[in-house]
């Protein structure tokens, strides 16, 4: 009687340790207080890539070659030696720039600088970190262990492993501060944000470019906009120009948490090619299960318990018993 | 004294030398990997950077190695100990079945020579699945090499230490039995943090880990079949159909159980008009589904469940059934978004032909040396 009792509390243990209770989920993580960022305007990019070309000689990245092309960077996505690439959007004709039908677009790729990262929260060795001030989603090849997890974790597919190295590592925008480059930590701006000459690429806060950002949501099509270059709040110079009809969406203000890089565009995002994601970061649902299982490890203790006692009383029958 | 008993036979054998043959290749391909890297061997990409190094040898074949999990809870939990004489074969499938899933980590780690930073406290993240599958398929590989060192302590007549290790057998079966429910469930909240790149009919969010551990045990008791079996007739031994049969009745359980769960979890998110969509996802979930639902059919008449064949059949099924449903869910539709596309090069599946192939020679080479299968009947 007494036995069944503790089988069935192991039973029950083991049943808990793997069901999914809610206790205390964990929403997404709000934004870093000084959170530094970028905003992208794709109606403002021309493609001209100085923001890439720039990068790379930030980041010491030799220039991809297409062919015997060797006038432009012809890098077409991020690759461990490519960490910020412009895409083209086209359409139909393509000819009509950010106009969905019959148009064209130019799109920024590179690490959106997650508020709640998921690869922060699947790295088993804290390679990855997000800056707790900055907010800036570091990487420390010393930690990493090169499993990848942090790769598949993406909702962006933005860490790149070197596969054709044998001592490769782990590749993404660092917003131009890791270690021997600190452009931030010495009051500069980053790289593409500096070099791009119209300002779809604008270094600040997160604050202040969720500002700008929402400023340009309420402009309708052909108004006259003063448009900012360089750092948001001291901008090098401005530039005038008729307003685009700007999707009424500011991607990275919410999905999967929100983004301290963010992007506005003429064109639908999911054109541009952004994942379909909700608002709740797919890394705080993991923790919430992982955390419900494992807290203080209590359940596994529990049913560690549990087992030992049926284990050891079922051991001690087959001694005694004829087996 | 050992109801074990080595099998004396010769080691090398025909099939012994085509599998060291397939070893040596695979080892080759190994060696340019390490010395020019991954991307020489392999054709993972920015998309896809798990291909079948860890689907196959890591996630799937855990699972095929969960013999000895399945079992340990059967014999031990459930108190069932007329299946003893399984458990011994079981256990050294488990173990190599996990020691070469470790050794298919290391070989996929892209900074292998600092894989013991997972071990450092200071660098653990407690929020990672991947912390936590990785400590745990560690520390049970431990557990199953003293689960199953008595066959080396009788072998070698060390019956002192033979002695105090049974005393304390039963902390560790307990840790046997706990370890493998751990991981094996966090081998499917992994799939959680790939969010959307997972097919809605394999991303069950909180559901992963349930079914990820069901899916574990039938594939180990499936294994149990498939290997007991497999044994009676490659080495002309008695067959365990009595046994085996008490196996499949708890099976047709266990199969009950994953089919409701998963259904009911695609019918509450509304996702069961999927399963008709037409295209790849939807063959594949149908095909995984038969698969599934085949054994259970079978074994449900107690007649079929006490025939020999038709018991192999239902395992065969399980077997596939399970590996295609983890293959399915991180890999065939897994999909990071347009412009990515994942096939194995010849090289790659090289490489876990040969990992499969020491894995298979190491077990013929240990049952014919050491006390691992039951001496219950004359061999």
């Amino acid at each position: 009687m007494k036995r069944r009792d503790f089988l069935k509390a192991s039973l029950g243990g083991t049943a808990a340790l793997l069901g999914s209770g809610a206790a205390e989920a964990r929403g997404n993580l709000e934004p870093a207080e000084d959170a530094i960022g970028m905003l992208f305007d794709a109606t403002l990019c021309i493609g001209c890539k100085a923001c890439v070309s720039k990068c790379k000689e930030v980041n010491g990245m030799p220039p991809v070659a297409m062919g015997d092309e060797t006038q432009y960077d012809a890098a077409r996505d991020l690759s461990p030696q490519t960490l910020n690439v412009i895409k083209v959007y086209t359409e139909g004709e393509g000819l009509h720039k950010d106009q969905t039908v019959d148009g064209f677009a130019f799109e920024k790729r590179s690490c959106m600088h997650c508020v709640d990262p998921g690869c922060v929260s699947v790295c088993p060795v804290t390679a990855l970190r997000r800056h707790p001030k900055t907010g800036i989603v570091t990487y420390d090849a010393d930690a990493c262990i090169g499993c990848r997890t942090c790769m598949v974790g993406c909702p962006y597919n933005v860490p790149q492993f070197d596969y054709r190295n044998p001592f490769g590592e782990i590749h993404k925008c660092q917003m131009c501060n890791q270690a021997g480059v600190e452009r931030v930590d010495k009051g500069m701006i980053t790289g593409c944000a500096e070099v791009c000459p119209t300002g779809a690429t604008l270094f600040g806060s997160r604050k202040a470019l969720l500002e700008e950002a929402r400023q340009r949501m309420t402009l309708t099509a052909g108004e006259l906009y003063n448009y900012p270059r360089g750092d948001v709040r001291s901008p090098d110079s401005h530039h005038e120009k008729a307003a685009p009809s700007y999707q009424q969406h500011i991607w990275g203000e919410r999905e999967a948490g929100g983004t301290n890089v963010m992007h506005v565009s003429a064109i639908a995002f999911d054109k541009l090619g952004m994942p379909p994601l909700g608002e709740r970061s797919y890394a705080s649902i993991s923790e919430t299960v992982q955390h419900t299982l494992y807290s203080y490890l209590a359940l596994p203790a529990v049913a560690l318990a549990g087992l030992t006692f049926v284990v050891r009383r079922n051991t001690r029958d087959d001694e005694g018993g004829d087996s | 004294m050992s109801e074990h008993q080595a099998l004396k036979r010769p080691i090398i054998t025909l099939p012994f030398l085509l599998l060291a043959a397939v070893a040596l290749i695979g080892l080759y391909f190994l060696a340019i990997r390490f010395t020019s890297g991954m991307g020489f061997v392999t054709n993972l990409n920015s998309g896809y950077a798990w291909g079948i190094w860890v689907v196959y040898d890591i996630v799937v074949g855990t699972a095929l190695a969960c013999g000895g999990y399945a079992l340990a809870i059967t014999v031990y939990v459930m108190n069932r100990g007329e299946y003893h004489p399984l458990i011994r074969p079981a256990l050294l499938a488990s173990l190599l079945g996990y020691a070469l899933g470790g050794l298919g980590a290391f070989i996929d780690m892209g900074r292998w020579w600092q894989f013991y930073n997972i071990f450092l406290p200071w660098h653990m993240n407690f929020n990672s699945v991947m912390l936590e599958v990785g400590l745990c398929v560690a520390a049970y590989i431990l557990v199953l090499f003293i689960e199953f060192s008595p066959a080396f302590l009788e072998k070698f007549g060390a019956n002192r230490l033979l002695k105090s290790l049974n005393k304390v057998l039963f902390a560790i079966i307990a840790l046997g039995v706990l370890l493998p429910t751990m991981h094996q469930s966090s081998l499917g909240s992994m799939l959680i943090a790939m969010g959307y790149k997972v097919h809605p009919l394999w991303q069950s969010l909180h559901i992963q880990p349930l079914l990820a551990v069901l899916t574990a045990l039938i594939m180990g008791f499936a294994v149990v079949v498939f290997e007991a079996s497999f044994t009676a007739v490659g080495f002309r031994r008695p067959s365990e159909t009595p046994l085996l049969t008490g196996l499949g009745k708890g099976v047709v359980g266990l199969l009950s159980l994953y089919l409701i769960i998963r259904f009911v979890e695609l019918l509450l998110r509304g996702k069961l008009g999927l399963i008709f969509a037409g295209d790849l996802g939807s063959w594949m979930f149908l095909l995984e589904t038969a698969l599934f639902i085949f054994p259970l059919l079978v074994l449900l008449s107690p007649d079929r469940r006490q025939r020999g064949p038709y018991l192999l059949y239902a395992a065969v099924s399980m077997l596939f059934a399970g590996t295609l449903y983890r293959f399915n869910a991180f890999l065939i539709n897994y999909d990071p978004g347009p412009g990515y596309s994942y096939f194995p090069s010849v090289s790659e599946i090289m490489v876990t032909a040969g990992v499969v192939a020491i894995e298979i020679m190491a077990y013929l080479f240990l049952v014919k040396k050491f006390p691992v299968l039951h001496s219950a009947d004359p061999a």
